[in-house]
């Protein structure tokens, strides 16, 4: 197989045998770049040299013994553009942040930094991470590589369609609703979202922060537990990061799921869910009990109120967080205002685009005096019923298994005017966040369309090890192994 | 003019928020060092001026040192507490929203007992919380107004300073009382040695809520609230002018209209900055990037011990262990420095009514004159002591004591030695005394006749012409005793 398809894994033995250099895997990546780039739109900002260079680098501290190859060193990784990267363009696809160069690196970036990865580039998605199809981005939408006419998902469509792609070999990006999981599922690759607080958010421009986690994009399941243990763990720089030991979370990698209770979640196998998706389900589902799983239905009613209240949490911090993007201290600015507010008004009014202004609208209206007990309150108070409901289902079930998304890739366009239809495209992801649980979305099969579908499969709060457990064994049972004809 | 409140048929009714700068090594939600006007914005970073991604964590002594001052202000420490978002845009806030604290401030119900001479006013303090301190705008131009000035700076070194709010109930029955109230309020606060408390140099601020009602009735009229009360001077004169004003209105059959107001110290009259319907809705939301801090018992126990006496407690012991009157005990007790330096007298010299004259009297006139603290001052309490002992002796009367003391103020030096150089050492040698009255009671035979046929005058007269041939150094009243003997 080309270069640019194997997995991080594939290419740490490769290196170690020095049958390759950082620098060809670089190399292969930028070519592979140069060739679907202007097909995908994948990126915000590469830069070939720098990552050229960097490889050429790490070869020589390799030859020379200086460091040891590990987990990603040299490793071509594509990061969302929501990612502090000191000196480098951050823009969370968003004009009013266009040309801002953070001054520091987010917690991931200098875990990442001390393995020696390669930045492949800053990766494109949905505006300050809102939507689920990448059509929300300033610098345009990103292609699905498996049908340039289908969005590849959202809001991490650029990390998901790299790695589909070859375009990077793995990325990270981050899960308010489902960002990370759904588009993988969209684009036939792995992606992870894990506990709330396992992963610093220092760094991470924040768009619902009780909500949001950075969380691989891989081509396996090995690879995502490799990229968990490199990024997972506490940091003093965030309070709401988990103060807990970090496992090595390669050893949940099984072959089977013997003695596993597996729940399938009654909510999310009804209508609204294609039918071809809800067999491909059923279908892993059969392998998981050939694998050893105990395998049961289980009802989460409450389910029924997730998308609900996270429409309200969600832009309520949303609104809060967005507030620091005022033309004072950086980025765009309108130039012509003649007063503080017009100032304030004119700057966020050409800065934002239309869903983020939605949610800013919405949020602030949830939060307004006389509002708050009926929307913002109420909605944690049924958040918690679901983390309760989930709790419940947990004393029971090692892991839940739903559809990721309830449709494979959609054409572009076809919801981008009907916003209440895109949400829908979040229903089986969203509730996971809103109860802070470990989950990942693997690829579960293709439709008669030649699209990927995916499967998700959920964890109790910082139980990863199940998670990972049933993913790699369900991985090896469905054996996955096509590649988009881009 | 003060206005006489006493004889008014209004009553005002005031309720007071002060704002303490804590004085923590690093600010309330990241590693920053605390400024003291030093260059623009060098001790700053992506938390504090609010860049994306930063996240606040919180500084762990700040919360120890609210503790300490809301259990100084007896209130109640809550089990558990959380920061809110307070949300509105203005330039001088990185990030558009205070980290503030809502409806589960850390301490509440408290109080505070502020001395009005004749009578105690106990203050309740509603709530004590922490929150983040804002940038500071600069204005070029020459007025330094917004609106006049041809761009604003904003200085971030002061942003995420930490601050504790201290909220009264509307408790407070004059400006007069609220002016108290805040040097009461910055005395104690002194005594927890965690903040500066300088309104001078805005450490502590101070916001207040103003309504007046008919004496007697119960149910308290619509307020204003007044801001930029930035000296205890400005805040009674804000007051009384607000409550004047609010007087004359309700007297002229207007009402007084609910809107936030600014304190103007050139004019000393107050000016509407906002109404009612202009004021934010500040959409106050849990603030989720930080966790609640759970109050244990041990913790809070263990910042119980490390305050120290308080002015109330102080002032009582000084009371009975010294035999101090209560003003006096007050006087001395209310500032930490000055009940330090006290007692530090008190334990070498035996006469606390003497230490207390002294310190209370020309010493105090010195500090006030010179404008500095007993700290900065060059008198020791083994000194002073000193001086109050050679008083004793005789060896000095009180006139030459006072202006040993100048010297002693002036100079920092030992009042012996200044004695000894000055050679101002009393003529208190009874032989040395005899031979010099003999001489001045042989040269005045007149005013002695005088004396000798009944006129007390004469005998003045004699002990003068005595001391000046002492240069002043004879004991007037040995010199007294002694004519008298001889003229008998």
């Amino acid at each position: 197989m080309e270069i640019h398809y194997l997995t991080a894994h594939e290419l740490k033995d490769r290196l170690k045998k020095r049958e390759l250099s950082c620098a060809e895997i670089a190399g292969s990546i930028y070519s592979r770049i140069d060739e679907v780039e202007n097909k995908l739109n994948s990126y915000i900002r590469l830069d070939k040299e720098h990552a050229l260079s960097g490889a050429g680098e790490i070869d020589k501290l390799i030859s020379s013994n200086a460091i040891e190859i590990s987990d990603f060193t040299g490793i071509p990784v594509a990061i969302k553009d929501n990612m502090c990267t000191k000196n480098i363009t951050t823009t969370c696809a968003s004009r009013i942040l266009e040309n801002y160069v953070p001054i520091y690196n987010a917690t991931v970036i200098d875990r990442l930094e001390s393995r020696n990865y390669i930045l492949a580039g800053k990766a494109n998605m949905d505006e300050f991470a809102m939507g689920s199809s990448n059509e929300n981005s300033y610098f345009g939408p990103t292609k699905n590589p498996w049908n340039t006419g289908r969005v590849p998902g959202g809001s991490s469509g650029g990390p998901a369609a790299s790695v589909a792609s070859g375009e990077a070999i793995c990325s990270l990006g981050s899960d308010t609703g489902g960002s990370i999981r759904q588009p993988a599922s969209l684009c036939g690759i792995v992606g992870f979202k894990p506990t709330y607080g396992r992963v610093s958010r220092y760094g991470l421009v924040a768009f619902a922060s009780s909500l949001d986690q950075i969380g691989p994009l891989t081509r396996d399941v090995d690879d995502c537990a490799a990229m968990l243990n490199v990024i997972c763990g506490c940091d003093g720089n965030d309070s709401t990061s988990i103060d807990t030991a970090v496992p090595d979370f390669k050893s949940f990698l099984a072959e089977d799921m013997k003695g596993m209770k597996i729940g399938i979640v009654k909510e999310l196998m009804a209508e609204g869910i294609d039918r071809e998706v809800r067999e491909a389900v059923q279908m892993t589902i059969k392998m998981a009990e050939e694998a050893g799983g105990k395998v049961e239905e289980v009802s989460i009613p409450s389910l029924e109120y997730a998308l609900d209240v996270y429409y309200i949490i969600a832009p309520s911090e949303a609104s809060s967080n967005l507030s620091r993007f005022d033309g004072v201290r950086y980025g765009h600015r309108n130039m012509q205002a003649r007063t503080l507010r017009e100032m304030y008004q004119r700057t966020r009014a050409e800065g934002f685009g239309e869903e983020v202004k939605r949610r800013i609208m919405i949020g602030t209206y949830c939060l307004s005096a006389g509002y708050y007990d009926a929307y913002y309150e109420k909605a944690q108070r049924v958040r918690t019923l679901i983390i309760n409901d989930f709790k419940k289902a947990f004393g029971k079930f090692d892991v839940l298994i739903s559809p990721t998304s309830p449709t494979t890739a959609f054409k572009i366009g076809e919801k981008i005017e009907d916003p209440l239809t895109m949400y829908m495209s979040d229903i089986c992801t969203i509730p996971v966040n809103l109860a802070g649980l470990p989950a990942i979305s693997i690829p579960a099969g293709l439709s008669a369309d030649k699209l990927p579908i995916g499967l998700q499969i959920i964890g109790d709060i910082l139980r990863e090890d199940n998670v990972l457990k049933a993913a790699s064994s369900l991985e090896k049972a469905i054996g996955f192994k096509d590649k988009p004809g881009i | 003019m003060a206005l006489d409140i006493k004889n008014l048929k209004y009553e005002p009714v005031i309720g007071l928020e002060a704002h303490v700068e804590l004085c923590t090594r690093t600010k309330m939600f990241c590693g920053c060092r605390l400024s003291f006007g030093e260059d623009k914005n060098i001790y700053t970073c992506p938390v504090c001026l609010g860049h994306p991604g930063s996240l606040p964590v919180i500084n762990r002594k700040a919360v120890q040192y609210a503790i300490k001052i809301a259990l100084a202000l007896n209130c109640k420490i809550q089990d558990y507490t959380i920061f809110h978002r307070k949300n509105y845009f203005y330039p001088d806030m990185p990030k558009n929203y205070q980290i503030s604290q809502y409806d589960l401030p850390l301490g509440v119900k408290g109080h505070l007992d502020v001395d009005m001479g004749d009578y105690t006013r106990r203050v309740g303090i509603t709530r004590v919380h922490m929150e983040e301190d804002t940038g500071k705008l600069l204005h070029t131009g020459t007025t330094g107004r917004i609106s006049e000035s041809e761009a604003s700076i904003v200085d971030f070194n002061r942003a995420g300073t930490p601050l504790i709010e201290v909220v009264t109930e509307p408790d407070i029955r004059s400006p007069e009382e609220a002016r108290e109230y805040m040097i009461a309020l910055r005395n104690l606060i002194l005594f927890l040695d965690v903040s500066n408390c300088s309104m001078e140099e805005g450490s502590l601020r101070c916001d207040a809520n103003v309504s007046v009602r008919k004496k007697g009735k119960e149910k308290i009229g619509t307020k204003t609230e007044i801001k930029n009360l930035n000296s205890f001077k400005f805040l009674q004169k804000g007051l009384e002018y607000e409550v004047e004003r609010q007087i004359k209105l309700l007297e002229s059959g207007s009402k007084v209209i609910q809107q936030t107001r600014h304190y103007d110290s050139k004019t000393a009259i107050t000016k509407v900055l906002r109404s009612k319907e202009e004021a934010h809705d500040y959409r106050y939301f849990p603030e989720p990037d930080l966790v609640p801090i759970y109050m244990e018992s041990k913790m809070v126990e263990d910042i119980k011990k490390t305050i120290p006496e308080l002015p109330a407690t102080k002032a009582k012991r000084f009371e009975k262990q010294y035999g101090l009157s209560i003003y006096d005990s007050n006087f001395l007790s209310n500032d930490r420095d000055l009940a330090d330096y006290f007692e530090k007298c008190c334990s070498c010299y035996g006469n606390a009514k003497n230490i207390a004259n002294w310190m209370m009297g020309d010493f105090s006139a010195l500090l006030n004159k010179e404008k500095i603290t007993i700290k900065e001052s060059r008198v020791t309490p083994e000194n002073l002591c000193r001086m109050l002992e050679i008083i004793d002796g005789g060896k000095i009367n009180s006139k030459m004591a006072k202006s040993v003391f100048e010297e002693m103020f002036a100079a920092g030096k030992d009042p012996g030695k200044i004695i000894e150089e000055r050679g101002l050492e009393q003529i208190a040698d009874k032989s040395m005394l005899e031979a010099v009255i003999e001489e001045v009671l042989r040269d005045n035979p007149g005013p002695v006749e005088q004396f000798r046929q009944g006129k007390e005058k004469a005998l003045s007269f004699l002990i003068g012409k005595v001391m000046a041939k002492t240069k002043g150094k004879a004991n007037p009243r040995m010199v007294n005793e002694i004519i008298t003997k001889k003229l008998s």
